[in-house]
């Protein structure tokens, strides 16, 4: 085709900045230390590399360096978090609150957690996509050892209110972990501000490298311990073993001096794109939904559901040009459509209906016009396909018809 | 995952979409699937009441691209087929000929019970035997 991929799929990965390549290199093949290597310059070199990326990520998030634990990514800090919570405060208590909409990674880990004995709540959203305040109070008991709550959405880009939660948590002294992965380096992220102990987040969502994360874990009022889920060399305080990824943790604090310096003229530039994209579509479009809060909403995200048109069809009419995400799950075995969306209150029908719209750094203006255009006319394609909408246009109650189930 | 060129061919030129006049004695039709499963395929067909063939085949597809492309290929083997001829489509015959993928197999499906339900509608506003195949999934 020769043309550029219009890329809108920030929210599952964001391209690595050619800035953070570029940091990355040396730490291949001209400084190939091991930062554990404590006895010769190549170790030396390495160790020192990953200092300095601690402090930029530390600095990033208004931290301790030494509150920074690296792992592979958000997966394994979210699983560290509340699997080493549940071990390391057992006698403390066994209860785990968390919401409908966090992340799989969050939820099969609180699986694991109950299969392990333990007791955990999932809270309910309600149409914005928020949970309720009372309803996180009304569900802490004396057992209740850790919240944990994401704190921007990777579907909605719905953000939580995290300064309310830490205030619950710190009034009921119950620990408060948060999935950040898709706060940090776009929104301004300070757990200590909002009383966040634990937060895990990734490079590879912040134009960093894919392959290593972040856990903060809070050092002081109170100190906060973990019980380390991978065993091995005593790595990363004890807290996470295993050989440190050096270049992608150099790329990872490359990325987050970036994000420091230009977070805020990404998101100002990045928010007026996103609204011009979604009027753009809703301007053209009739019975056209946008899901979750706009007003507590991450600037580059929006997700909008299509009346009566299936996504991942949908999809098809474009995906040579541009690459989004659907809630339409039709391309897994299951025919569960988005598990957020259905927590929104949205018929399976709309959810299947959905796309998702990630704007990033590289996303440009002619991305957005072209993007308003084509999907507009596959959604218009594609309603003339649609038995549904025809029977929608004549008037017909579809919710009155008697499906067959397959 | 990558579809095959006449599965993309059918998904972007559709044949046969439109709508047949449902009250016509002589048209059948046929309403599969559900909104909430992320498929809904109406199938439709003319039947000459002499000669029993399939003069025309229309659909509408609410669904992803496998399920709009298995309808369309259906329309296009409905046309000039007997009743009793169509009655004989096998879905595997749409998965061999789409490439469907193991997890658009349901696709497939979805267009026999759209075939067979618009021959039975026929056949009922007709006052003809019904097949006993409808029960075959």
């Amino acid at each position: 085709m020769g043309q550029r991929l219009i890329y809108l799929d920030n929210n599952s990965t964001t391209p690595t900045d050619p800035r953070v390549v570029e940091t990355m290199i040396p730490y291949f093949y001209e400084n190939p230390g091991n930062a554990a290597s404590r006895n010769h310059p190549a170790g030396w070199a390495a160790e020192g590399a990953v200092d300095t990326a601690r402090e930029q990520l530390a600095d990033l998030i208004n931290a301790d360096s030494r509150e920074i634990i690296f792992t592979s990514g958000a997966t394994e800090s979210d699983n560290l978090a509340i699997k080493g919570v549940f071990e390391m405060y057992a006698r403390k208590g066994n209860h785990i609150i968390t919401a409908t909409t966090e992340h799989k990674a969050v939820l099969d880990a609180c699986k694991k957690v109950e299969k392990m004995g333990g007791e955990v709540t999932y809270l309910e959203v309600d149409s914005e996509g928020l949970i309720s305040l009372e309803e996180l109070e009304a569900a802490i008991t004396d057992k209740t050892i850790l919240i944990s709550i994401m704190w921007a959405n990777n579907e909605t880009g719905v953000i939580q209110p995290m300064k309310a939660i830490g205030d619950i948590c710190a009034k009921h002294g119950v620990l408060f972990m948060s999935d950040a992965t898709q706060a940090v380096g776009k929104i301004p992220v300070d757990p200590k501000e909002v009383g966040v102990h634990l937060m895990a987040w990734t490079s590879h969502k912040m134009y960093g490298p894919k392959g290593v994360g972040a856990l903060f874990v809070n050092r002081k009022n109170p100190r906060v311990k973990v019980t380390s889920q991978m065993d091995g060399g005593g790595h990363e305080r004890g807290m996470r073993s295993g050989t440190l990824n050096v270049p992608g943790i150099v790329g990872f604090g490359k990325a987050a001096a970036i994000a420091k310096e230009e977070m805020y003229e990404d998101t100002a530039r990045l928010s007026k794109l996103r609204d011009k994209l979604q009027k753009g579509l809703m301007d053209i479009l009739e019975e056209s939904y946008v899901n979750g809060s706009q007003e507590h909403r991450m600037p580059h995200v929006t997700n909008i559901s299509f009346k009566h048109v299936e996504g991942e069809g949908l999809m098809m009419t474009f995906n040579q040009n541009i690459a989004l995400s659907s809630g339409s799950a039709c391309t897994s075995a299951s025919l569960e459509p988005s598990y957020v969306l259905v927590a929104l209150g949205l018929g399976d029908d709309l959810a299947h209906s959905s796309l998702r719209f990630s704007l990033g750094r590289f996303t440009t203006e002619e991305d957005i016009d072209a993007t308003i255009k084509q999907v507009s006319e596959g959604v218009n394609h594609m309603r003339e396909l649609s038995p549904i909408w025809e029977m929608f246009k004549e008037g017909v109650d579809i919710d009155a018809i008697e499906w067959s189930e397959h | 995952m990558a579809y095959s060129e006449k599965l993309l061919d059918h998904f972007k030129n559709p044949r046969n979409v439109g709508t047949l006049d449902k009250s016509d004695t002589g048209v059948g039709t046929g309403l599969v699937g559900a909104p909430e499963c992320g498929d809904v395929m109406r199938l439709q067909i003319q039947v000459d009441p002499v000669t029993q063939k399939i003069t025309d085949a229309k659909f509408k597809t609410f669904g992803c691209g496998s399920a709009i492309a298995s309808s369309s290929l259906a329309t296009e083997w409905l046309k000039g087929k007997s009743v009793d001829e169509a009655l004989t489509i096998d879905n595997m015959a749409i998965v061999e000929e789409l490439a469907l993928p193991p997890v658009k197999i349901h696709c497939s499906v979805l267009a026999e019970d759209a075939i067979k339900g618009a021959i039975k509608d026929y056949q009922q506003k007709n006052g003809l035997v019904v097949e006993a195949v409808l029960e075959a999934h």
